[in-house]
């Protein structure tokens, strides 16, 4: 306990450094600035924006990677409330009725209640991220190969199938990412797979050019193939921006209970910060003294939702810094970002690197902090950026899509990709089947292949073993269970629950 | 997304998602030939690099029986009709990006990108777009190869750049250089 403080006092004094403090807030900024944008949520926000942070020294470039997030989560539920199309679609509760508050002229303090909420689970989530990971860390030293498998089996299952609407499509999703995790050259034996000869796909696909191409590409292709449909109207923020007393009263338990039902959920390998906020709308909606005004813009309906979006986005980060282990297409791009400089977050990480994992943690509490400051004066800013007309903000999109692309790997092959990709995002979407799946896979899948062949070669190729250590055969009936029971479900007709909390554009 | 959930849609055989279901045959079955011809690794590694792939391709056929079983019974969402005019102007921009970027430098290839985008998506000027198109990605380029240092394609344009810029810093230079 007094170790975590001490830890995290240490990582305040690396993020309250003058650059330090400088990335932090340039993160912030782009990342709202972005993720504003309609159409575009946090995972296509960090994928676009990785680029900006290549040349930094490995802690500036994850604390202005730790801003991005947190301000691309913001920018999103600016979107949802001032426009009908959220731009994430852990922000569709908060359009619910924080569209319907703007329509009635109460944006300000919907967006109020957003951004302090967002504020409060920001900062509680972190905190407990904080307190949690070193006990995690403290577990997960003493798994083997197998107990690691098991988990990244859970985790696929989880990303793919317990969710959305469909187990078929999710796991044909699931599927295409770990094919596309096999090319490339094979670490145990130095032989190639599926490169066919190319000596550009011997490396592998990139998960940044995959992420970009899926969510940017792909929504654009999209977007543009739905033509004139839906016409959009920005919803002007009418009066104050201030919240009534009265705002405050019925804000400030939703805030609570949203971080309390939010963290947990983001903490559990279960993909994904949009099961929470609906849990958390339920919720609300079952304690609030004013039933009647949901869907018609309940305050209560807005606070406790952006609440649990923010802390199961910070929840997420538990598995990712402590395990290694992504569990939503945002986790899996940070994680490239971290392997950019050959870093593997886990529990080595927090023995070997301590700095810059308390850093990152310390400079998550500031970019909460810098975001609330900023946001609420800077509104009119980013509703100016709302009402971008579509031609020139897609186009917009584009450039930075590629240049994010040739950046990386300056090669007409790598452009190429993206357009295959981007066309593969477009066709996904158009069938209906999820896109976070196919990010994971490919990031996660070379990873348990790993594990798994390590397991078998301690246990001389017997399968059994899988089965032996109680960890690992817990997880992995966990893992079944999550795709059965789904799979019953919604034979049953009971889908719509789980086709609600799809897991999508996060 | 596509509609969901709403009025139940009537049961018909879906053409397109058979197609989607010969695609993952075809993917399983090019996994598969590509494994066929690794090695195992050595006599120790009862699992070699060909045995996930095997897996992979066997989950991948599994799917695809699914998937025309799903499609013979019409379960496939419904989808919108489409078009594909706007698609083809940015698939079109994307092309013309990728094979020009070698020649002409960033700015000039994502200009044209930037400016057929633009047209896809709406009602444009294109000369107006591509000026706009161009002189954003310049800047881009300026702010990414130059401040950032990151490797972007020069051409003629941003030579002209580099030596616009050089030309304008260069008496603060040596006057740095005269004083250090």
């Amino acid at each position: 306990m007094m170790q975590t403080i001490d830890l995290l006092m240490q990582g305040l004094a690396v993020a309250l450094q003058p650059m330090n403090l400088l990335y932090a807030l340039v993160g912030v900024t782009l990342g709202t600035a972005v993720g504003v944008l309609p159409g575009i949520g946090p995972a296509t926000t960090v994928a676009l924006l990785l680029p900006v942070t290549y040349k930094l020294d490995p802690a500036g470039s994850l604390i202005m990677f730790a801003g991005i997030y947190y301000g691309g989560m913001y920018g999103g539920s600016t979107t949802s409330i001032l426009l009908n199309t959220p731009g994430e679609s852990a922000s569709i509760v908060t359009a619910l009725e924080g569209n319907k508050m703007a329509k009635a002229g109460r944006g300000g303090p919907a967006l109020a209640t957003a951004a302090i909420g967002s504020f409060v689970a920001g900062l509680i989530a972190t905190i407990g991220l904080a307190f949690l990971a070193p006990w995690i860390v403290g577990f997960a030293l003493a798994f083997g190969p197998r107990e690691y498998f098991a988990l990244m089996v859970l985790a696929f299952v989880t990303v793919s199938a317990a969710f959305g609407e469909s187990t078929l499509r999710g796991l044909v999703s699931l599927f295409i990412g770990l094919t596309l995790g096999l090319i490339g050259i094979d670490l145990q034996t130095g032989q190639s797979r599926l490169a066919f000869g190319v000596l550009d796909l011997m490396d592998g696909v990139e998960v940044t050019t995959l992420a970009v191409a899926m969510f940017a590409i792909g929504e654009t292709l999209f977007v543009a193939a739905q033509g004139k449909r839906a016409p959009e109207t920005v919803e002007p923020v009418r009066g104050s921006l201030w919240m009534s007393a009265a705002d405050w009263a019925r804000s400030w338990k939703p805030w609570l209970r949203g971080t309390m039902i939010g963290f947990p959920i983001g903490a559990m390998p279960a993909g994904g910060a949009e099961i929470g906020t609906f849990f958390s709308y339920a919720a609300e909606k079952k304690f609030s003294r004013h039933p009647e005004e949901f869907g018609k813009g309940a305050i209560e309906g807005v606070a406790g939702p952006e609440a649990a979006n923010n802390a199961s986005a910070a929840g997420t980060l538990v598995p990712l810094l402590t395990l290694g282990l992504p569990t939503s297409a945002t986790a899996a791009i940070m994680l490239a970002g971290f392997q950019q400089y050959g870093l593997q977050p886990g529990p080595l990480l927090f023995t070997s690197n301590p700095q810059l994992v308390w850093g990152l943690i310390a400079s998550l509490l500031i970019a909460n902090l810098m975001l609330i400051v900023l946001n609420l004066p800077l509104i009119g800013l980013w509703v100016k950026l709302l009402t971008v007309p579509k031609p020139w903000l897609y186009a917009g999109i584009l450039l930075f899509a590629t240049l994010g692309t040739i950046g990386a790997n300056p090669s007409v092959f790598e452009l190429g990709m993206l357009l295959a990709f981007g066309l593969l995002g477009y066709g996904l979407r158009l069938f209906g089947f999820p896109i976070a799946p196919v990010v994971v896979g490919l990031i996660l899948g070379p990873m348990a292949e790993q594990q798994l062949r390590r397991a078998l070669a301690i246990s001389q190729g017997d399968v059994m073993v899988l089965f032996t250590s109680p960890i690992s055969a817990t997880l992995l009936i966990a893992a079944a269970l999550a795709l059965v029971v789904p799979l019953i479900l919604r034979a049953r007709g009971r889908g719509r629950v789980l086709a609600a909390v799809a897991s999508d554009g996060d | 997304m596509t509609e969901q959930g709403g009025l139940p849609a009537p049961k018909r055989r879906d053409i397109a998602a058979l197609v989607i279901a010969a695609g993952l045959f075809v993917l399983a079955a090019l996994i598969a030939w590509d494994a066929s011809r690794l090695g195992s690794g050595g006599a120790y590694a009862r699992i070699g690099p060909q045995t996930i792939p095997y897996v992979i391709a066997l989950c991948l056929a599994a799917l695809g029986v699914w998937t025309v079983i799903e499609a013979w019974h019409g379960d496939f969402p419904e989808r919108e009709p489409q078009e594909y005019r706007p698609v083809l102007w940015i698939v079109g921009g994307l092309l013309v990006q990728m094979v020009l970027i070698k020649f002409v430098g960033f700015s000039i290839a994502t200009g044209l990108l930037f400016a057929m985008t633009a047209r896809g998506m709406g009602r444009v000027s294109l000369p107006l777009a591509l000026a706009v198109g161009v002189v954003l990605s310049a800047f881009v380029w300026f702010m990414f190869a130059r401040v950032l240092q990151l490797t972007l394609p020069a051409g003629p344009l941003e030579q002209l750049i580099v030596q616009g810029v050089d030309l304008v810093t260069a008496p603060f230079q040596t006057m740095f250089l005269g004083t250090a």
